[in-house]
């Protein structure tokens, strides 16, 4: 059974149908990718699963149906959102950022920011640094760490790549892949740099105009030509 | 188009019919109090012009009745002191016989000039912080007049009940029957009996001229660059619209408003003083022009009628009210004092959670629910 | 010299009262992006709780005035939860009509249940001075510049080193972010209400022996206020105290030094502080400038 099951998912914003029935699952411990160009829904998709945007249709969580559930109750659930742009809270800390990352969470943090810092030894260093005055790539890789600080059982990527250098991106989905190789990180990703993003995902859905219309393995979606011609741009 | 304003038109000359008829069906009181309604209706076509549909807050707009009224009370009573030799400015002599009315938009212009000459360094506030410094200014203005008594009478005001300027019935005591009758006041060919028919035909033959004159205004390009710094300022002003001419404009007209009202204020109550035109006013006015709808023009007769009779009719119907958790909270009054207040902050919340369009957003909405109706049925 | 002590030590007793209520105001600012101009009336309000708990049932001073501020707390976050969160989404002129209307319940009730008769409010602090070779120091103005200290400091400890301080913080700067790491931003907003209010109800109960009780009590009070808080910066609860500080020690440094000001011309002087610093530096003097955006 998938950790995570969209059926025919809606949502709008005001008059806007931005999903028109999106159905995807996502397996424990997988990586999966949603692509597709500007406007497709994908950023839509990932708050209609963290319960940012009001939907139709049917999510399943870990096999329970998520009904009205909004963000908070959504965190609580063991789902970390790292929002586009990062959503890094700019005049605290990185130490603040990364216990808020925790809140969900009881008892004592200072094991879980020394595990985090494992990932990202620089922030070890610069805990008492006001976020707002770090690089695009540390403020995402901050806004990463802070995801993993409530161990998630799903994590929800929205453009990791958005505003980032090549050689940082991929630093980033490197991370990722090992997180999710050594730690069974399960991850949904949406990325509009369908290359990087095929390189780490097992499995991808490419939306247009808010449904889904190609999906499949990455291999097979990285080997056909046309779909990479016409839905991914290269 | 033009079919829509010839019926506008029409029915504008008959809601004039109607306001000139209704002092024939009531009582003098209530003629009074439609005055004072009209008063705030004027006040309130200001206000809204400048924070309905210009998009400014202004807190403020008590201080430009204020100026409004006491540039009429010191016009026609020849400033606070009788006897006195009259007031000289720049050479000219105030003599204590200009009739009142011709004092009203002498009281709007220089109202209005203020309200101008504020709207250059307002340009730089927005939001919040424009209300803040309109609010300043409402709180200053009549601590100020208290502080420059030479002119203004300080704490005691301007009392002109008895100046020859003023327009009055006389009452003639019958030195054999002793009785009493008013004369009547005389305008051009009409002769109406009394002091208070004479206030409400002054104040709303203004009220209507001057929402002529703002329906007028709005419709042409000062309202639509009104409204386009409303919407917004940025994007008005990459378009063209010259924001520091149309901002001050925009104060300098609803302070003109405000002046004029401020002034008939002054005619109706005889005399000002500080607490004539107190924070409250400002903030009752604010009120009103969100109670009758940001942006609209005659349902501001709605929220006229919430200033005015709220603050009068609560204090009578709320008498019958009487909590009686009373005596545990340690009080022994038994006449209530705040209950208008408490009621009119309830009233006020509520309108603010269901309606806060106000009247004419109400309008609106039943419109647009009836033509759905109506297109249903078809 | 000992003139100038002496205007400097009760500007900091009354400053402290404006700095504390400048605080509420900024706090609320800073979480809801609203200006309460209710704040002074809730203070008001809650300082006849403390009354009428003392001489109606014969608490202590002390006892009185913690249940008065936890009753501030709750009277703060029902506000916020029953008549500010419902219109949450509003326009700002929607929602500074609901802060006019509470004045207007707030006021209304406190004449109505104590009726409007000025009553005499006790005091902590002894009604005496130190005396320092030929300076007087009141003790009172002593006293509540120590109070109000010891709540901003205590206030800021609870914002620094706790849990819920820091999603206070992370809802006033980012709710969005915050609901995604699973804070009740609504919440959160009603916490700093409430403690807003705790802030009120101290401003109150502190400038109550010298005021003297009766439902207006607040008003002047919380104009120097919005001098402070305009002074210091809308957006800064740094610049909130600091500005009560400067407002209270300086008006009464003119006061005493400049005579064209006097006693009177106070307010009006606090109105122009008002309105020269919107003027030329709106973000006042410890704010960060505001931005425009498109």
């Amino acid at each position: 059974m998938p950790l995570l099951e969209l059926r025919g998912v809606e949502a709008r914003y005001g008059p806007v149908r931005a999903l028109d029935g999106v159905s995807l699952a996502v397996d424990e411990g997988q990586i999966v990718a949603v692509l597709g160009a500007n406007g497709a829904g994908k950023t839509t998709t990932l708050r209609a699963v963290s319960g940012t945007v009001r939907r139709g249709g049917e999510i399943r969580f870990d096999g329970r149906p998520l009904g009205r559930r909004g963000p908070e109750a959504m965190a609580r659930l063991g789902v970390a959102h790292v929002p586009e742009g990062r959503g890094t809270f700019g005049e605290l800390t990185v130490e603040e950022n990364l216990r808020l990352g925790a809140y969900t969470r009881r008892g004592k943090l200072d094991g879980d920011i020394e595990r985090v810092s494992g990932w990202f030894p620089w922030i070890g260093e610069r805990l008492d640094q006001p976020a707002g005055t770090l690089s695009g790539g540390e403020q995402q890789m901050l806004a990463l760490a802070r995801a993993l600080m409530s161990r998630p059982k799903l994590l929800l990527l929205d453009e990791p790549s958005l505003g980032l250098a090549p050689l940082v991106t991929r630093e980033i989905f490197r991370i990722v892949a090992e997180l999710n190789e050594k730690e069974g990180l399960t991850v949904l990703v949406v990325e509009q740099n369908a290359a990087i993003a095929l390189e780490v995902a097992a499995y991808a859905y490419v939306l247009e105009v808010g449904k889904v219309a190609v999906s499949g393995t990455s291999e097979e979606l990285a080997r056909d030509e046309s779909v990479r011609r016409s839905y991914l741009g290269y | 188009m033009k079919r829509a304003d010839g019926i506008r038109v029409l029915v504008f000359l008959l809601v004039a019919a109607g306001v000139f008829l209704l002092p024939r069906f009531v009582s003098d009181f209530r003629a009074q109090q439609f005055a004072y309604v009209g008063i705030y209706f004027i006040a309130l076509l200001g206000l809204n012009l400048l924070t309905g549909i210009t998009g400014q807050i202004s807190l403020g707009h008590g201080a430009f009745m204020l100026i409004g009224g006491y540039t009429t009370a010191i016009l026609i009573s020849n400033g606070p002191r009788e006897g006195e030799p009259p007031l000289e400015l720049l050479g000219h002599q105030f003599t204590n016989d200009m009739r009142d009315i011709w004092t009203i938009p002498l009281a709007g212009l220089i109202a209005g000039l203020v309200g101008f000459l504020f709207g250059f360094p307002a340009l730089r506030l927005r939001g919040i912080y424009l209300a803040l410094a309109t609010f300043a200014v409402a709180v200053a203005a009549p601590a100020l007049v208290r502080r420059f008594d030479e002119f203004t009478g300080g704490g005691a005001g301007i009392n002109f009940f008895d100046v020859p300027g003023r327009t009055k019935s006389e009452t003639i005591t019958d030195p054999i029957t002793f009785e009493q009758t008013e004369t009547q006041i005389k305008i051009l060919w009409l002769q109406i009996p009394s002091f208070n028919e004479w206030l409400y035909y002054l104040c709303w033959t203004l009220a209507l001229v001057f929402y002529g004159l703002a329906w007028l205004l709005l419709r042409g390009r000062l309202g639509r660059s009104f409204r386009a710094i409303r919407d917004s300022e940025l994007a008005a002003a990459s378009s063209g619209v010259n924001l520091a001419r149309y901002k001050t404009l925009a104060f300098g007209i609803s302070a003109f408003y405000a002046g004029v009202a401020g002034s008939l204020l002054a005619i109706a109550t005889t005399f000002v003083n500080p607490e004539t035109f107190p924070i409250t006013l400002s903030i009752f006015l604010l009120v009103g022009v969100v109670v009758g709808g940001l942006g609209s023009l005659w349902p501001l007769v709605f929220g006229a009628i919430f200033i005015h009779f709220m603050q009068i009719e609560w204090a009578q119907s709320t008498e019958r009210v009487i909590p009686d958790f009373l005596p545990v909270l340690g009080a022994i009054d038994t006449d209530l004092p705040g209950a208008p207040a408490v009621a009119f902050g309830v009233v006020l919340i509520l309108i603010m959670l269901v309606a806060p369009g106000g009247v004419a957003g109400l309008i609106r909405s039943a419109r647009l629910r009836l033509a759905r109706g109506y297109g249903r049925a078809r | 010299m000992a003139n100038f002590v002496q205007q400097v030590v009760a500007g900091l007793g009354s400053g402290a009262i404006y700095a504390a209520l400048a605080l509420a105001l900024v706090l609320i600012h800073r979480a809801t992006g609203v200006i309460n101009f209710a704040q002074g009336e809730m203070a008001m309000f809650t300082t006849y709780i403390c009354w009428t708990l003392i001489a109606n049932h014969g608490w202590r001073y002390w006892p009185a005035f913690v249940a008065t501020l936890v009753f501030a707390f709750l009277l703060g976050v029902g506000i916020q939860r029953v008549v500010i969160h419902p219109v949450a989404n509003a326009s700002l002129l929607t929602i500074v009509i609901m802060t006019i209307g509470l004045v207007l319940i707030f006021n209304g009730l406190a004449a109505l249940i104590w009726s409007a008769e000025i009553r005499a409010f006790p005091s902590p602090f002894p009604n005496e001075t130190w005396q320092i070779g030929t300076v007087s120091i009141s003790q009172q103005d002593v006293g509540t510049f120590a109070v109000v200290l010891a709540l901003v400091a205590a206030l800021w400890a609870f914002f620094q080193f706790t849990k819920t301080g820091l999603a206070l913080r992370a809802s006033a700067q980012n709710p969005e972010a915050s609901r995604l790491v699973g804070v009740r931003v609504g919440w959160m907003l009603a916490i700093g209400w409430g403690l807003a209010a705790v802030l009120g109800a101290v401003a109150g109960m502190l400038a109550a022996p010298t005021l003297f009780l009766d439902p207006n009590m607040m008003q002047a009070t919380l104009i120097y206020a919005f001098a402070a808080a305009v002074l210091g910066g809308i957006d800064s609860p740094f610049g909130a105290v600091a500005g009560g500080i400067l407002l209270g020690v300086g008006l009464n440094l003119l006061g005493s030094y400049v005579d064209v000001v006097g006693a009177d011309l106070r307010l009006p002087v606090a109105l122009l502080i008002i309105l020269v610093v919107l003027l030329v530096r709106p973000e006042g003097l410890f704010g960060k400038p505001v931005q425009r955006r498109v």
